[in-house]
């Protein structure tokens, strides 16, 4: 259990600049819950679900199958729709973080 | 002391990271929470398909203060993805129904009504009990209508004994049972509809669906498919999965061979088409297709018969403050599909967010995803990107396409797996 700090989250808050309602990265990611499970979550689920894919396996696979290094039955054409800084943005919101 | 962290989702979490919070603290003030500066107000959506579910979902997602209300009359929905396997046989209704119960928990107000009108000017829509409702932004998701005014010799009433089966529940049982119930070796006619209709497919999984139980239960059939265009989607590798499952059982007949359709006499199951007359045992007459009803006389449509849009907001051109998604909506090259649907609806309600956050538009890639069955353990796929430029979606170049002609057996049964995972993941993201 971590002890909460309020005087400093206080100075933080005020100083914190407007957030966008609805990020470009969250709506990028939020496109593989169709397949992959909402939330990257799916009981029995015959697609791999994402939940607790390293994020950053998410980049280097995604690139992988843009780039043909990796095969796939149908990723390979999805990927290669995706630039770098927008598989990059996806794989802040989907996957294990900091992983 | 509780987990504070427990209660918040992982976007939520999120947010608050990417404002420079540290989120333990952040949590602790609550009367510093993100959500109040996205501003409140009703969000009304009609139409439960996938296009509006998804929509009432991901606004409620992206700012859980708005008041979301989901309008669609019936208490069940079924979808037209996976009916044509119940058509073939090995599947069940129960497998394809879905109702709003989650969407209730996710704290939408479902409201199991009809909408008489919507005042695009008053914002009002009203409601075949009498109600009425104000709205800020509407998102309108009314799926497809039927025209029955383009070929001689059918009307509203040919459904009863011509299936559609092109919006799924009993339509889909009555042309299950006219299959099951043909005589051995008979003939099964499709009529399959003009540029552009719901699913692009759609009509041709369900003709190996057909070939499928006949090849079991009545191998001397045969099934005749009279296209009103030239092309369809996916059609090699359909072609190609057809003639390797069932030898000649299927012949296509396109527009100008001789498909061209000029009349049908429903009575005597007769179709008078360029091609000749075909005497038929079953008749699946896919009519030609428009916008929802609603979409028409809300006077979202144009002479297309469809609702022109901004491609980006998914706000109709015509009336302010209504978004059209789904089948009914002109969405570029976008098909027709569930798929689009489900990806048209989290764009819209982004922006809907955002325009009430009083912040910019923003467009992040639309994706179409499309399995087909040619046979329960035989599938094969479509996949799209799009981006929007210039003011329009576009396919993003080198990307998207279909599964390779001539794949091994274990490839086209990865991608029938694929097809149930595909069903059971979009359906609990639009349902769940």
């Amino acid at each position: 259990m971590k002890k909460v700090l309020l005087p400093a989250a206080g100075l933080i808050l005020a100083t914190a600049l407007p957030v966008q309602a609805v990020e470009r990265g969250e709506l990028l990611a939020n496109s593989c819950f169709s397949c992959h499970g909402y939330e990257g979550r799916l009981a029995n689920a015959t697609i791999p679900t994402l939940e607790n894919y390293p994020a950053s396996m998410i980049i280097s696979q995604m690139k992988a199958y843009r780039d043909g290094t990796r095969t796939g039955t149908i990723m390979d054409r999805h990927a290669k729709g995706y630039t770098d800084e927008e598989i990059e943005l996806m794989a802040k919101f989907i996957g294990k973080q900091g992983q | 002391m509780k987990n504070v962290f427990s209660k918040l989702t992982r976007r939520q979490m999120i947010q608050l990271a990417a404002a420079g919070i540290a989120a333990p603290a952040a949590l602790a003030l609550t009367g510093c929470s993100t959500t109040g500066r996205k501003g409140a107000g009703n969000v009304v959506v009609i139409g439960g398909g996938f296009g509006g579910s998804a929509a009432a979902k991901y606004l409620k997602r992206y700012n859980p203060e708005l008041n979301v209300t989901l309008i669609e009359p019936n208490k069940e929905y079924i979808t037209c993805p996976g009916s044509n396997w119940v058509i073939g046989g090995f599947h069940e209704m129960k497998q394809i129904t879905h109702n709003y119960n989650a969407a209730k928990k996710n704290g939408i107000n479902v409201m199991h009504e009809t909408v008489a009108s919507v005042d695009p000017d008053k914002q009002v829509i009203k409601l075949a009990s009498g109600k009425t409702m104000a709205y800020d932004k509407l998102v309108v998701s009314p799926g497809i209508d039927f025209k029955w005014d383009v070929h001689a010799g059918v009307d509203e009433n040919t459904e009863k004994f011509l299936p559609h089966a092109y919006k799924a529940g009993d339509q889909t049982l009555l042309l299950r049972d006219q299959l099951q119930s043909m005589r051995q070796g008979g003939t099964f006619a499709m009529v399959a509809p003009p540029n552009p209709f719901r699913c692009p497919p759609g009509p041709y999984e369900r003709v190996g669906m057909v070939a499928h139980y006949l090849k079991q239960n009545n191998p001397t059939a045969k099934i005749l498919i009279l296209d009103q265009k030239n092309a369809f989607s996916k059609q090699g590798l359909f072609v190609e999965g057809w003639e390797l499952n069932y030898g000649q059982m299927i012949e296509h007949v396109k527009l100008d061979d001789g498909g061209k359709l000029r009349s049908i006499d429903v009575k005597n199951k007769t179709i008078d088409a360029d091609y000749g007359k075909v005497k038929a045992d079953v008749i699946n007459y896919i009519p030609p297709q428009k916008a929802g009803k609603l979409a028409v006389a809300t006077g979202l449509t144009n002479e297309s018969g469809y609702c022109p849009i901004n491609q980006q907001t998914f706000e109709s051109t015509i009336h302010k403050n209504i978004h059209v998604i789904g089948d009914a909506c002109i969405a570029g090259p976008m098909p027709k599909s569930g798929h689009s649907a489900t990806s048209q609806a989290r764009s819209c309600a982004a922006n809907i967010v955002l325009a009430m956050a009083g912040q910019e538009p923003i467009s992040a890639k639309n994706v179409n995803t499309c399995y087909s069955l040619v046979t329960p353990d035989y599938a094969i796929s479509v996949a799209a990107i799009y981006d929007f430029q210039d003011g329009k979606i576009v396919s993003v170049p080198g990307s998207g396409g279909v599964s390779p002609m001539g794949a091994a057996p274990d490839v086209r049964k990865m991608e029938a797996i694929y097809t149930q995972g595909w069903y059971n993941s979009i359906a609990d993201e639009v349902w769940g």
